[in-house]
C-alpha cells in the first residue's frame, strides 16, 4: 500500500468517523472527504464527479456495469475471451458470449464485428484495458470504432465497458479509455486498500442498481460508503499518476532484466507474449516454461521467498488452469508451465536479483532430468 | 496429506512434535458437484485452519486431472463392465502414493505422511510390509495393500499404533477444530443427494436387466444391471416372502442378474488377477480379506504366474464381486494383494 493511501485511510478513521449521509457536522466532515476523493478520481479517470460510484471492489464494479446496464436497457452482453472472471462469469451468466484474441492477447476486431452483426440484442461490450495475467493492453479506440459502426443496428444501444483494474496504475486511463462508457478500477491494484473499487460512468448511462437500500451513490449503490477506503483509493491513484512516468520506466527496466536473465539462464523458458508483439503494462512478466508444472514451481518459489502466480485460484485455494493462457492458444507443452511475476512501484533491484537467483534453480530442480534434491 | 479430517490433523501434529519439518498439503481431486468427503471447500478450510493452529505451512495441490483419469473414469468404466471397483484404493495407488509422492520427491521432501490407521512393519532383512493398525475397528491396511518397497520406505503412518479414541482425545487436547468431526465414509466424488446411480447415468449407458433364478426363470427386474453387485440382496425387484435371495452372478452383455440362495453364493476358490506379493511369495495358510472392513478368512494363495492366482478358501466363502481388492495377511502383515475377477 502506498504510504500516502495508508495515511489518508488512518486520517479518515481517526478524524472523520461520521456517516456522510447524515445531517450533522460530523457527517459533513466525512462527506467533504468523500466528495474530495470523488472529484480527484473523476479527474484522473476523465469522467464527471457524479459518474463515480464507489463499490466494494473491482468485482462489484464489473457486476454493476454489466448487470446494471442490462437491467436498465435490456439486451445482452459480449466480452473478450481473456476477461477477468468478474466480467467473464457475469457475461456468461447473462447468456452472453466471448470474442477471440490473437496469440498476443489482442482482441480480434473482425470477430467482434461479426458477433455484433449476428446479434442485434447485444447492448454492452466489455473489454478489459490491460489483462491481469499477461498485461496486454487493448486498443479501446479501435474497439469503440467497431461499436460505432454497429450501433445503428442495436436498438437497445451499445455501450463499452472496460475493466481497467490491472491497467490503472500503469497507464493513463483517462486517455486510453476515453471512449469507454463505463470504467472499473480497484483500490488494491493502485496501491490503495482492498475492499474498495470504483465504477466510473459517463453522463447519460443508466444503471439498474445491484443493491437496494438507502439509495447512496445517486441510487446506484446503496450502503453507507466506505469513506476511508474511498479517500485512500483517491490518494493512491493521485500519487500513482504523479509518479507514473518514473515508476513505469524503472519497472520496465526491472521487468526486462528479469525476462532477459531468466530466458538466458534457463532453457525452454520464454515470454508468453513475445516482447513488443503487443503493448502491455510494465509490471507483468508472464513466462511459459516447458517440462515444468506451475503448481510445484510456485511451491518452491514460495519457499525461496518469491511470491509468484500462474492461473487463478478456485474456492479451495487450488490452482486452476488459466482461461487466458488457453485463449492465447499456447502450445500444450508450454501451457502447464505458466509463471506470472508481478512487479510493483516498490519492487527493488535486489528483489529482481533474488528472483534471478532462485527461479532457475527451482525450474532445474523440477525438470525430469534434474537430480533428486538432497 | 491433510484431508481436513481428525486423523490427518493429529498425524501432522505428531510429526511436528517429533521434530519433522512438516508441510501440510490438501489435495483438490474433484471439481464436480460433490461437496462432501475429501474434496470439499469446507474440508480444505479445516485442513488449513488445523495447519495454522499447528504453525505449519499449508498448500492445496490440484490433482484433479489425474484423479479424473485414474480414479473417476475407471470407476465408471468398471461399472460398465460389470465390476465393482474400490475408488479409494485406486486413489491411493495412482494419486496419493504415486503422483503426490512423485511431486513430494521433486520438491525435496523425504517422506509423505497420511493419517491412515495402519502400520509399516520393518522385517529383519530390512524389507517392509503394511500391517494392521492398532485399532482393529479402524484398521485401513486393506486400502494400502498396494504400496511397494520404495513407497513404503518413503511413507510415514504416525497413527498406526494409536486407538481412534486416543486420536480424538489428542486432537481435543491440542484444541484442533477437527477433534469431533465425523469419519468420512462415502466415495468422495459422489454426493449423498444424487447417489451412485445418477453419477454413473451421466457417464455410462445404464441397461435395464432381467433377474432370473438358477433355472433361468424370470423372477424380477432391475433398472440398471451395471449397478448390481454380486452378493447384493436388496433392489432386485423380487417378490417378498421365502428365503432371502442374493445376486450370485451379473452378466452385462445379456443384461441378466442371476439370483440364488446364500448357499449359491458360496465358493471354495476365488480367481484373482494383478497379484503382487509384498516381499515375495508366502506359502502356507494366510488370512484373506475381501472388503475394507470385512472379516478375514483362512485360505491359501496359489500363484499361477503373470499376476494370476487363486484364493483357495479353507471353508467356503461368499463369492467376491469382480473388481474388489483381495488382500492376504500373515498375522497382521499384508503379504499380497490382488483383484477379484
Amino acid at each position: 500500500m502506498r504510504p500516502e493511501a495508508l495515511a489518508a485511510l488512518v486520517e479518515v478513521l481517526e478524524h472523520a468517523p461520521g456517516n456522510p449521509s447524515g445531517q450533522h457536522r460530523w457527517a459533513r466532515e466525512a462527506r467533504r472527504r468523500l466528495d474530495d476523493a470523488r472529484d480527484g478520481i473523476a479527474g484522473l479517470l476523465g469522467v464527471e464527479p457524479g459518474g463515480i460510484v464507489f463499490t466494494s471492489g473491482g468485482t462489484e464494479a464489473d457486476n454493476l456495469a454489466i448487470r446494471g446496464v442490462l437491467g436498465a436497457s435490456g439486451g445482452a452482453a459480449l466480452c473478450s475471451a481473456i476477461e477477468h472472471h468478474a466480467v467473464l462469469d457475469v457475461v456468461h451468466a447473462s447468456g452472453g458470449g466471448t470474442v477471440a484474441v490473437d496469440s498476443a492477447g489482442r482482441l480480434d476486431l473482425d470477430h467482434l464485428a461479426d458477433e455484433l452483426a449476428a446479434d442485434p440484442r447485444i447492448s454492452l461490450v466489455s473489454v478489459l484495458l490491460a489483462n491481469n495475467e499477461i498485461g496486454t493492453i487493448q486498443d479501446l479506440d479501435a474497439v469503440a470504432d467497431v461499436l460505432d459502426r454497429a450501433r445503428p443496428t442495436h436498438p437497445d444501444g451499445l455501450l463499452l465497458h472496460t475493466d481497467a483494474v490491472a491497467a490503472a496504475a500503469w497507464v493513463d486511463v483517462a486517455a486510453l479509455a476515453e471512449r469507454a462508457d463505463l470504467i472499473t478500477i480497484s483500490g488494491h491494484k493502485v496501491g490503495g486498500p482492498k475492499g474498495i473499487g470504483v465504477l466510473a460512468v459517463r453522463d447519460g448511462v443508466e444503471l439498474a442498481p445491484l443493491l437496494l437500500g438507502g439509495g447512496q451513490e445517486r441510487e446506484r449503490r446503496s450502503g453507507t460508503p466506505d469513506v476511508g477506503g474511498a479517500v485512500a483509493l483517491g490518494a493512491a491513484l493521485a500519487v500513482t499518476a504523479r509518479d507514473r512516468i518514473t515508476v513505469v520506466q524503472r519497472v520496465e527496466e526491472q521487468a526486462e532484466r528479469l525476462v532477459a536473465g531468466l530466458t538466458a539462464a534457463v532453457d525452454h523458458v520464454r515470454p508468453t507474449v513475445p516482447a513488443r508483439s503487443a503493448p502491455g503494462v510494465a509490471n507483468i512478466v508472464h513466462l511459459s516454461c516447458r517440462e515444468v508444472d506451475s503448481e510445484p514451481l510456485l511451491f518452491l518459489l514460495d519457499e525461496a521467498g518469491v511470491a509468484a502466480s500462474a492461473g487463478s485460484s478456485c474456492a479451495s485455494g487450488a490452482l486452476e488452469p488459466s482461461h487466458v493462457v488457453d485463449a492465447l492458444g499456447v502450445a500444450p507443452d508450454w501451457a502447464p508451465g505458466a509463471l506470472r511475476l508481478s512487479l510493483g512501484w516498490c519492487t527493488t533491484d535486489d528483489e529482481i536479483d533474488h528472483a534471478l537467483a532462485v527461479i532457475p534453480a527451482a525450474i532445474a530442480q523440477l525438470r525430469p532430468t534434474a537430480e533428486p534434491a538432497a | 496429506m491433510m484431508s481436513g479430517g481428525v486423523d490427518s490433523s493429529v498425524a501432522a501434529a505428531l510429526l511436528r512434535d517429533q521434530g519433522h519439518e512438516v508441510v501440510g498439503v490438501t489435495l483438490k481431486l474433484w471439481g464436480g458437484e460433490s461437496d462432501s468427503g475429501c474434496c470439499s471447500v469446507s474440508d480444505v478450510d479445516d485442513a488449513r485452519r488445523v495447519a495454522d493452529a499447528l504453525g505449519l505451512v499449508h498448500h492445496v495441490f490440484n490433482f484433479g486431472d489425474a484423479f479424473t483419469e485414474h480414479v473417476v473414469a475407471p470407476y465408471a468404466a468398471d461399472h460398465g463392465a460389470g465390476r465393482t471397483p474400490n475408488p479409494c484404493i485406486e486413489c491411493n495407488r495412482h494419486i496419493k502414493f504415486a503422483a503426490v509422492d512423485e511431486r513430494a520427491r521433486a520438491l525435496g521432501f523425504d517422506a509423505v505422511a497420511t493419517g491412515h490407521h495402519a502400520r509399516i512393519a520393518v522385517r529383519p532383512d530390512g524389507t517392509r510390509r503394511i500391517a494392521r493398525g492398532a485399532d482393529a475397528a479402524k484398521d485401513q491396511s486393506y486400502v494400502l495393500h498396494m504400496l511397494d518397497q520404495e513407497q513404503l520406505a518413503r511413507t510415514l503412518l504416525p497413527l498406526g499404533g494409536m486407538q481412534k479414541d486416543d486420536v480424538r482425545a489428542l486432537a481435543a487436547e491440542l484444541g484442533l477444530r477437527t477433534a469431533g468431526k465425523p469419519d468420512s465414509q462415502d466415495v468422495c466424488f459422489i454426493t449423498k443427494a444424487t447417489g451412485r446411480g445418477s453419477f454413473l447415468d451421466r457417464r455410462i449407458p445404464l441397461t435395464p436387466g432381467r433377474v432370473v433364478d438358477g433355472d433361468g426363470r424370470e423372477v424380477g427386474s432391475v433398472s440398471a444391471v451395471e449397478l448390481v453387485t454380486v452378493g447384493q440382496r436388496k433392489g432386485l425387484g423380487l417378490a417378498g416372502g421365502g428365503a432371502p435371495r442374493y445376486a450370485v452372478d451379473v452378466d452385462i452383455p445379456s443384461a441378466t442378474v442371476t439370483v440364488g440362495s446364500k448357499r449359491d453364493l458360496l465358493v471354495t476358490e476365488q480367481p484373482v488377477t494383478g497379484l503382487r506379493w509384498s516381499t515375495g511369495p508366502v506359502d502356507g495358510p494366510l488370512l484373506v480379506q475381501v472388503s475394507a472392513h470385512g472379516t478375514p478368512a483362512p485360505a491359501r494363495l496359489v500363484d499361477a504366474g503373470d499376476g494370476h492366482a487363486t484364493v483357495v478358501w479353507a471353508d467356503p466363502q461368499r463369492r467376491v464381486a469382480a473388481g474388489q481388492s483381495v488382500v492376504a495377511y500373515q498375522g497382521d502383515e499384508v503379504v499380497a494383494g490382488a483383484t477379484a475377477i
